[in-house]
């Protein structure tokens, strides 16, 4: 076997050296040593974010280990992307984790969420469904014990168990489909899939294809599969829940569309692109239906974010780089918008103990900045101009209408009326900030100085991702050089 | 260049007292920001008017002067550019948005939690200018939807009344107005060219003339009626008089003033400058809805007892009318369509002023309860008169101008299409039409007679001063504005008219 091929995996790698590192500081550090944990992690991690934006890492279009693993510039950004999502939420959860309960075991939950991440990279660079299976479970097992990480809460570990038999379940589901495809198709790379599949159109193939999505979509709590979403985003300690929502989420997200791709587009239109309408409909209508009622902020968001979740999987219909751009843009402005909505919860929620919209009412008058950091995410997850929500929908609604029948106009408008059913819920919390004449349940504080950074940068990003054309731009080009399709 | 092109300047004004007023400390720097932006503006749109009325023929594209075009998000297959460009119609509007900005600025001047108030009536504003200024599908959209959302703040923080429910109702039946509006424009851009080079370039689209007729028969009624939502179209119209009731003065007017004309505006520039077929074959549909506006409109302000509910009915029955005239498809009608949209805009927002002001001393919009005004508050019930008679349509100021030629050009449609046996449907709708004008009068008179006229009702009222220095500003310069209109009624006429050249707009010369 030829060694240098590990060459290839840049990212993988230094994501491994950056575990170390954290994972040796961690074991052997005196203990006064450890209070720099977080921030020897954040730094490291930092560092690592940004040099991973070179083009020495970024530009390599390869394949290792006779094909089971690919990378690309498109790979390479979507995995960025990820790790800008992981270091505001590492910003983020600073405070958190350095709290008495949990200071004593935070080695336990970077290294935890280190080890995930590690395993998304491999989901999404995988061209193998072993190596896939393998990523996709040590990105979820481990997740299971971050969620239980708050060991005196009762939700936590309720949470915790829900999330681990979901987990479990759902990968003997996708496992059940690949033995099918394995049937059909005689092999596991991807690419001998996409040529066997290409001839066959079978009652097999449905049912290989029912699970295959299933077990994915379990992952990324579509409808009917999210049932475990809410109860696991309110249990979990909120920075875990952020990380699910928005970087679990992501990575599922773009594996599934390299899977679909890459497997399955041979038969799309015969088998499976009415499976994914009615997904996609169910996921956004019944998200958005449910997110109304929600009083819980964490649970709000998680129905908000499994609306979301069928508004990405819209980036699969048109199966061209288009769609392939729109949906990488609309994770990154998901990151961007839902870290900014879960960083002022955070902050209020160490500073109070406060997680009802009810409590939120009057906060403007009290937290100024606060509610407007909170409201420019609801208006960014809502697609209002000139944040960058808008520019995602646009983007991923324009690459679904470059399919062009008249059934991807109806599904194009039923998710816009929906749109609409989100404003409403994202109005609620608006309204109940800045216009509910009632006292203010929450007194001003002052937030830390890591909270404020990962709500600057996220405010930040909210407003500049979608105007400032050259973040698009690029990852459209990068797009179109993949070879994806 | 970007700063080369003038009308970039209408956004970017904007956008520097957005900074301005953010680095404010106190109330009068609030003021002080928001009057000299808002006269620049108005500088900068006099300018442009002059501008426009010299400008040699040959500089224009389409009928577009300052025409310019920078590249946004052009990477392939997505073909957005930032165009700019102006008729006769634009400048017209910019102008009247920029005055009405400006006399909002001062209806404004002592309002609570003024930072935040102008913050987002500047916001409101950037959107209205750029959406005029724009000529491209993705810009406009995205301006369009900028003017909208700050509405929902400015009636939900500063409106007065039922304000979450108007607040609420406002924004989610606009936004549900602009999906269908959303759909229509991703359509038109992938139907926009025959040979797969799709743009969003309103001149480039219609030039490529490539949309099928079975296609617009589908993207011309979301396109019209997600910008007939903003234009009050019945049955769209129920957002318009809960929304202008509870919102505060300044917004009321900007809102009825301007942002009713993005509708109107949107409907001729896009749904029917690019579909001309299907707003050829499809108008009798929207002329009946329009139709209704027109009447039950004018019908239901005449039961209403809340000044501020009066006056938008009154809105959605003139707004109405402006679509009604739009549909015509003739070149005098949709000159006076424009008109009727300056008229009304001046004039409606001089009513909320004046309602504002109003009741802003009498703690009360119920006409029931007020009278004897023209004894308390002179000034401001002469203004109210005026307005009033504007209104109704009295020759000298601006709504017998615009509504005269939309009924002459109407009835010479109607006639037309009559004698070529196309049907009587124009004529019959023209005369219904015309009878909003006689109960125009009647709820005008109504409330002049009553609130201006009447025996005081209530003793406190005699105690009530007249207009402060700002609020005769104010309700001046509209007032002169509403004269000028209908005393130069040829200069405007002038500056509109070549929009609607049969040559340019493909939808009349259909019609003949």
């Amino acid at each position: 076997m030829d060694y240098s091929q590990f060459l290839f995996m840049k990212q993988e790698i230094a994501l491994l050296v950056v575990f170390l590192l954290v994972f040796f500081y961690d074991t052997f550090a005196s203990k006064k040593a450890l209070n720099a944990l977080s921030g020897i992690t954040c730094v490291l991690f930092g560092i690592y974010t940004v040099a991973s934006f070179l083009p020495c890492v970024t530009g390599a279009n390869a394949t290792a280990f006779s094909g089971m693993y690919e990378t690309s510039p498109i790979i390479a950004m979507i995995k960025n992307v990820l790790n800008v999502g992981v270091l505001i939420v590492l910003i983020q959860s600073v405070n958190w984790a350095n709290n008495e309960s949990t200071s004593v075991r935070r080695g336990e939950f970077y290294e935890l969420l280190l080890v995930t991440l590690f395993g998304m990279y491999l989901m999404i660079s995988a061209r193998h469904f072993l190596l896939f299976i393998i990523g996709l479970e040590s990105a979820s097992l481990p997740l299971a014990a971050m969620v239980a990480f708050d060991k005196k809460r009762y939700e936590s570990h309720e949470a915790s168990i829900k999330y681990i038999l979901t987990a479990v379940f759902s990968s003997a589901i996708l496992m059940m489909g690949l033995s099918f495809v394995y049937g059909l198709s005689g092999s596991l790379y991807f690419s001998q899939v996409g040529g066997a599949i290409a001839a066959a159109s079978s009652p097999m193939l449905i049912c290989a294809l029912a699970f295959v999505i299933a077990g994915v979509g379990f992952k990324l709590s579509l409808v009917p599969f999210h049932l475990w979403t809410a109860d696991v985003y309110q249990g979990a300690p909120t920075p875990v829940t952020s990380y699910l929502s928005v970087i679990s989420k992501g990575s599922a997200a773009f594996a599934f569309l390299v899977i679909m791709v890459q497997c399955f587009s041979a038969v799309y239109a015969q088998a499976w692109e009415w499976m994914l309408y009615a997904l996609i409909i169910l996921t956004i209508t019944v998200g958005n239906l449910f997110a109304i009622r929600q009083r819980n902020m964490k649970r709000f968001l998680a129905f908000s974010s499994v609306s979301q979740a069928g508004y990405i999987m819209l980036g699969i219909i048109a199966m061209n780089a288009m769609g392939l751009a729109a949906m990488v843009y609309y994770i990154l402005v998901y990151v961007f918008s839902n870290l900014a909505a879960f960083g002022v919860i955070q902050a209020i929620e160490n500073n109070t103990g406060k997680v009802d919209m009810d409590d939120y009412r009057g906060l403007s008058k009290t937290n100024p900045k606060l509610s407007f950091a909170m409201m420019l995410a609801m208006f960014s997850l809502a697609g209002i101009p000139p944040f960058a929500g808008f520019f995602s929908k646009f983007f991923i609604f324009t690459s679904a209408i470059n399919q062009g029948s008249i059934a991807i106009y109806v599904l194009v408008l039923i998710a816009l009326i929906n749109t609409i059913i989100s404003l409403y819920y994202y109005l609620l919390v608006v309204k109940a900030m800045y216009i509910s004449d009632e006292k203010p349940a929450i007194e001003t504080f002052k937030s830390s100085f890591t909270d404020r950074l990962g709500l600057i940068v996220t405010v930040a990003g909210i407003i500049l991702l979608g105007v400032v054309s050259v973040v698009y731009n690029h990852i459209l080009t990068l797009a179109e050089h993949s070879s994806l399709f | 260049m970007l700063f080369d092109n003038i009308l970039i300047y209408f956004v970017l004004i904007p956008m520097l007292m957005l900074a301005g007023v953010a680095l404010c400390r106190n109330i009068k720097q609030i003021r002080a920001v928001a009057v000299v932006g808002s006269t620049a503006l108005i500088a900068l749109s006099v300018y442009l008017v002059a501008d426009f009325l010299k400008a040699p023929v040959e500089t224009a594209v389409d009928g577009m002067y300052h025409y310019s075009s920078w590249k946004w998000f052009t990477a392939q297959g997505l073909n957005i550019n930032l165009t700019v460009g102006v008729d006769g119609v634009s400048v017209a509007m910019l102008l009247l948005s920029s005055i009405i900005l400006f006399t909002g600025s001062f209806a404004s001047w002592t309002i609570a939690q003024p930072k935040a108030f102008f913050l987002w009536l500047i916001l409101l504003s950037i959107g209205v200018f750029g959406f005029f200024i724009t000529i491209d599908l993705f810009a406009m959209f995205m301006f369009y939807e900028v003017a909208l959302i700050p509405m929902y703040l400015l009636i939900g923080v500063w409106g007065s009344g039922n304000k979450n429910y108007s607040a609420m109702k406002l924004t989610l039946m606009l936004m549900g107005g602009s999906a269908f509006l959303m759909l229509g424009l991703i359509g038109i851009y992938y139907h926009s060219s025959a040979d797969g080079h799709y743009t969003w370039n309103l001149l480039e689209i219609a030039r490529n003339n490539a949309i099928s007729t079975g296609w617009q028969y589908f993207l011309f009624p979301m396109t019209f009626v997600g910008f007939g939502v903003l234009g009050a179209m019945f049955p769209f119209h129920t957002w318009s008089p809960d929304g202008h009731a509870s919102a505060p003065t300044a917004v009321s007017m900007l809102h009825a003033g301007v942002l009713m004309k993005l509708g109107g505006y949107g409907c001729f520039r896009v749904a029917m400058y690019l579909m001309p077929e299907a707003a050829n074959d499809l108008a009798w549909i929207f002329l009946i809805l329009t139709g209704i506006s027109v009447v039950y409109g004018a019908f239901s302000a005449c039961v209403q007892t809340d000044l501020k509910y009066i006056n938008a009915y009154s809105s959605v029955s003139h707004c109405g009318l402006v679509l009604f005239a739009i549909l015509m498809l003739n070149t005098t009608a949709m000159t006076g369509a424009v008109m009727q949209m300056l008229s009304h805009g001046l004039m409606t927002a001089l009513f909320f002023a004046l309602i504002g002001m109003i009741y802003g001393r009498t703690h009360t919009r119920d006409i029931t309860k007020m009278g004897g005004m023209m004894k308390i508050m002179p000034y401001l019930a002469v203004c109210y008169v005026i307005a009033g008679m504007a209104s109704l349509g009295l020759p000298g100021l601006s709504g017998f101008v615009a509504e005269m030629t939309i009924f002459v050009g109407s009835f010479q449609q109607g006639m037309a299409d009559y004698l070529a046996g196309g049907g009587s449907l124009r004529l019959v709708f023209t005369i219904i039409a015309c009878c909003s004008i006689v109960i125009t009068a009647v709820y005008i008179l109504r409330v002049v007679g009553k609130l201006l006229f009447g025996p005081v009702q209530d003793k406190h009222h005699l105690e009530l001063t007249d207009a402060t220095w700002w609020e005769r500003l104010s309700t001046a310069t509209l007032i002169v504005c509403v004269a000028a209109i209908g005393c130069f009624p040829n200069f405007f006429e002038h500056l509109i008219r070549g929009t609607f050249n049969p040559e340019l707009f493909r939808a009349i010369a259909m019609n003949f």
